[in-house]
């Protein structure tokens, strides 16, 4: 089986590519090679790049644009922080991290799996749209959450510290627009690739099954998947939550690496989730091993030119519109297509041993 | 022509519908028998692929019911239709552009051959079993079409003549009872439309199947077709043994014009 | 009920200045199937044209509005022409995603060219306010321009698409593009058209948006095109009075929400409610089903 082989032999590099990046980065880490900016940015390019494979899903495998992905970021980061403020706090640390993984992951999926079962029904720029919207309100609400902690249980309020009606000795945990303070910075490099290597592990396993391949052709072409029998929502749903699941973990990383968390435009808002995107966009979609690369590329190539800095975001915009003109434009497809179909001809030609 | 039993396999009673005050199909009725070739023409715009899509479910009938081998279809939905027995092509070709020739055949085995979503993302259990099995029948399938060489190309690569092809082996892989070809023919020469020809008869004796099919091709239609019915303006004009059909003076009017 | 009063108002202030913004998006959408994501960055470049022009170069306001509407139109004409242009009949995603690009590329020069903090706009509106019920509700002037100019807006709009014969050519070109051409109609040029004047309509919305709100920055435009394309889905993407209706809409219920709820969940509840009307009618107030043919 030929492209059995080949696919298998690409996604054993993709594995490797990672662990030889961890391999490199631990040793300059040991071998004190590493600047304090690079130092810092190791658990972010795990994050980004969990980030960057999970929108892949939805974006490259699903065919749906969703501008929200930060959102279930967002969801992850609080869940699994207040988990740390509260049940974790006295959990060794790798105990908590992996509970406050699990937890972060499952409440992002269930918040995908509710957002996705109304919003996947949409057309395209709908979608997208209503995603975006999405990922807006959960910033939002969040920002306007007070959540504390007595002996009586969690309260909740909307309006300030003072409705949550706590006793003395209780404690305020999400402070509104302030968010949530003392968290243990507990996530580890190490961490992060084995999070990463999970999130691979389950995206390509995914692709490489018959799940995967319902939910591709169901991008291809929807109409033809129903006539074989294919349930259109339940798989897109399926890309959506385990995406939004993935996402979670991202923020889970996020929020565990950070002794303040609070959610802000920049950091859950759309404009996270278009940079998100970018890196889709730029490592090709679809294209997984790519999104990785361009997730470290695009982290790390900003903190090193930063004379371009003011630049940067300039520079992105005028990439991504090229990259997007040459891979979607329809005179540039024919164009490429043309090419391929004479590629076809000259192997066919060689198969057949002669004339068609 | 091979022995048809008497079995009515597909019985459809009086389906009609409307788009916007416009009746498309008007009454329509036809009952098909267990391994009949059945040719379904008429001119262009004369509803025949909009009767395709009552039958598929992608419309729902306004009237009338839809009946396959005792199961009641009207009303239902494509997916649920597909699950009971009928399978389709379409007029114009839907593949499924970015997989391989072999995926795309795979996709419709993707009902007959079931793993947990658990063992999809982890390839435990089941899988490799079930995915060898896809790819044994999946080649058989192809070979058949002789496709078999290209599996691994992306299907957008595909010729025309062969796209249509493995059109027909991915409605064959989802095992229907029913297939439904949507001018399988078009865009073909002579010496491809002859192998088409071939090969419907061939699928129709080695996979038991029954073909309802709309063609333009007079020599397709004439060469296996059966019976016939013959719908003009959503409505039917004629039907019946294929050689009576095709001499009837209002047939050839209908196409030819006054 | 006289405060209830002055937010009403001030809603349908800012519901005016959505619904031309939203007009823009809808005309786009319909005619050239495509959501241009950047209207709303548009709209900045307008607001900072007026700026430069009235308050640095200190010419009379109506230079201002003129340069804003000219210059955005200039824009949205090469814009269409450099970046969407060559994706006609590229997926959607595909065209959506360069929108995206487009819109930041225009924040971003805006920010190298202006810097990142803030100016403040002076209004260009300088007829006075009117008070009715023995003063207690202030009309300020710009709420007045504002809400005459949405309806000019709609009635020229109205007028120029039934009456002319571009206007009817946009109509075509909506309904069905491969006819509209047969037909002898010129579709570059009726999609070049179909820009010029949303983007006319965001310079208008640009100099009355930060004449109600006087801070401009290069976000200035982002978070209003966002609300304003809400209120066209809502109304019915594609169709003129649901732009106006899903403009009102959003403008009243945002400035309501500030005002009784919260401005923290202001945001979230405009939102909500697009969530909920596209669940209800996935095509808007007054959007048409399309049928996918098979």
């Amino acid at each position: 089986m030929n492209t059995k082989s080949k696919t298998f032999r690409s996604n054993l590099v993709t594995f490797g590519l990672v662990l030889a990046f961890y391999a490199v980065m631990e040793a300059m880490l040991k071998g004190g090679m590493l600047s304090s900016l690079m130092k810092g940015l190791l658990v972010p390019l795990c994050y980004y790049m969990i980030l960057a494979v999970s929108l892949n899903l939805v974006v490259g495998i699903s065919g749906e644009l969703s501008l929200g992905h930060a959102g279930f970021m967002c969801v992850g980061a609080f869940v699994s922080a207040v988990f740390a403020r509260t049940l974790g706090a006295n959990l060794p640390s790798m105990v908590e991290l992996i509970v406050a993984v699990i937890i972060g992951a499952v409440f992002a999926a269930i918040f995908g799996f509710l957002i996705g079962i109304p919003v996947l029904r949409l057309r395209g720029d709908y979608l997208a749209i209503v995603t975006l919207a999405f990922g807006e309100i959960i910033k939002n609400v969040i920002n306007a959450v007070y959540l504390g902690v007595d002996s009586n249980g969690l309260h909740v309020s909307l309006k300030d510290v003072k409705s949550l009606g706590l006793e003395d000795g209780g404690e305020v945990i999400i402070k509104g627009a302030q968010g949530i303070g003392s968290l243990p910075r507990n996530s580890t490099f190490t961490f992060g690739i084995i999070l990463l290597l999970i999130t691979l592990f389950i995206v390509i396993n995914l692709i490489n099954s018959r799940q995967g391949r319902a939910i591709m052709s169901i991008r291809d072409n929807r109409i033809a998947a129903e006539s074989v029998g294919l349930s259109v929502s339940k798989y897109k749903l399926t890309a959506f939550v385990i995406s939004a699941a993935l996402a979670g973990v991202a923020g889970v990383l996020y929020s565990h690496n950070l002794a303040n968390l609070q959610a802000t435009s920049k950091n859950f808002g759309y404009n996270q989730s278009i940079m998100i995107l970018v890196f889709v966009v730029l490592g090709g979609i679809g294209n997984i091993r790519g999104s990785l690369i361009a997730a470290v590329v695009l982290t790390i190539l900003p903190e090193k030119l930063r004379f371009l800095s003011d630049y940067r975001m300039l520079i992105y915009a005028i990439v991504l519109i090229v990259m997007m003109i040459i891979n979607s434009a329809p005179k540039v497809v024919e164009y490429r297509k043309v090419m391929a179909e004479k590629y076809f001809k000259k192997d066919k030609k060689n198969a057949d041993g002669g004339e068609a | 022509m091979a022995d048809t039993n008497e079995k009515v396999l597909l019985d459809v009673g009086g389906i009609s519908i409307s788009f916007g005050g416009l009746k498309a199909v008007n009454n329509f009725s036809i009952k098909i028998k267990k391994n009949e070739l059945y040719g379904l023409i008429g001119p262009n715009g004369a509803g025949k692929t909009t009767v395709f899509n009552l039958l598929t479910g992608v419309y729902k009938p306004d009237t009338g019911r839809i009946i396959l081998d005792g199961d009641v279809l009207t009303g239902k939905k494509t997916i649920e239709i597909n699950r009971s027995g009928i399978a389709r092509t379409f007029q114009n070709i839907r593949l499924f552009s970015n997989l391989s020739v072999i995926d795309n055949v795979k996709v419709g085995l993707h009902q007959h051959h079931e793993y947990s979503l658990f063992e999809g993302v982890t390839h435990l259990g089941r899988y490799r079993r079930v995915e060898k099995e896809m790819t044994e029948k999946a080649h058989e399938l192809l070979k058949v079409f002789e496709l078999d060489e290209f599996a691994e190309f992306k299907a957008s690569q595909l010729p025309y003549g062969k796209q249509r092809k493995l059109e027909i082996a991915r409605a064959l892989a989802t095992d229907p009872k029913l297939l439904l070809l949507d001018e399988p023919a078009a865009g073909m020469n002579p010496q491809e439309t002859q192998e088409l020809m071939d090969t419907i008869r061939f699928v129709r004796d080695r996979f038991d199947m029954t073909v309802l099919l709309i063609e333009h091709d007079m020599k397709l239609v004439s060469g296996i077709c059966d019976r016939l019915t013959v719908l003009n303006f959503g409505q039917m004009l004629a039907e019946g043994e294929t050689r009576t059909v095709l001499n009837n003076p209002e047939v050839i009017k209908a196409y030819l014009g006054d | 009920m006289s405060s209830f009063l002055s937010y009403l108002i001030s809603g349908i202030s800012l519901g005016s200045v959505y619904a031309i913004i939203a007009l823009g998006y809808t005309m786009v959408y319909g005619i050239a199937k495509m959501l241009n994501f950047a209207h709303g960055d548009i709209i900045m470049v307008g607001a900072y044209i007026a700026f430069i022009v009235f308050t640095n170069m200190g010419l009379p306001p109506v230079v201002a509005i003129l340069a804003s509407v000219a210059g955005c139109t200039i824009l949205g004409v090469l814009i269409e022409r450099i970046a969407y242009k060559p994706l006609r009949g590229a997926s959607s995603l595909s065209v959506l995603i360069t929108a995206i690009g487009v819109s930041y590329f225009l924040q971003n020069s805006a920010l190298l060219l202006f810097g990142a903090d803030s100016k403040t706009f002076t209004s260009l509106v300088n007829i006075p306010s009117v008070t009715i019920m023995n003063g207690e509700v202030i009309i300020s002037g710009v709420t007045i321009v504002s809400i005459a100019a949405s309806i000019i807006v709609i009635v020229l709009l109205t007028l120029f698409i039934n009456k002319t014969k571009a206007g009817q050519a946009m109509l075509a070109v909506s309904e069905d593009t491969g006819a509209a051409t047969l037909m002898g109609i010129d579709v570059n040029k009726t999609i070049a058209l179909t820009f010029a004047i949303g983007s006319a309509l965001a310079g208008v919305a640009g100099v009355l948006l930060c004449s109600t709100y006087p801070v401009l920055s290069s976000q200035t435009g982002a978070m209003p095109g966002i609300k304003a394309f809400t209120a066209a889905v809502f109304g019915g993407i594609g169709s003129i009075p649901g732009a106006m209706i899903g403009g009102m809409v959003m403008g009243v219920v945002e400035n309501l929400s500030k005002a009784y709820i919260s401005s923290q969940l202001s945001d979230a509840i405009v939102f909500a409610l697009l969530i909920i009307i596209l669940l209800v009618k996935p095509t808007g107030l007054m959007g048409k089903k399309v049928q996918e043919k098979v």
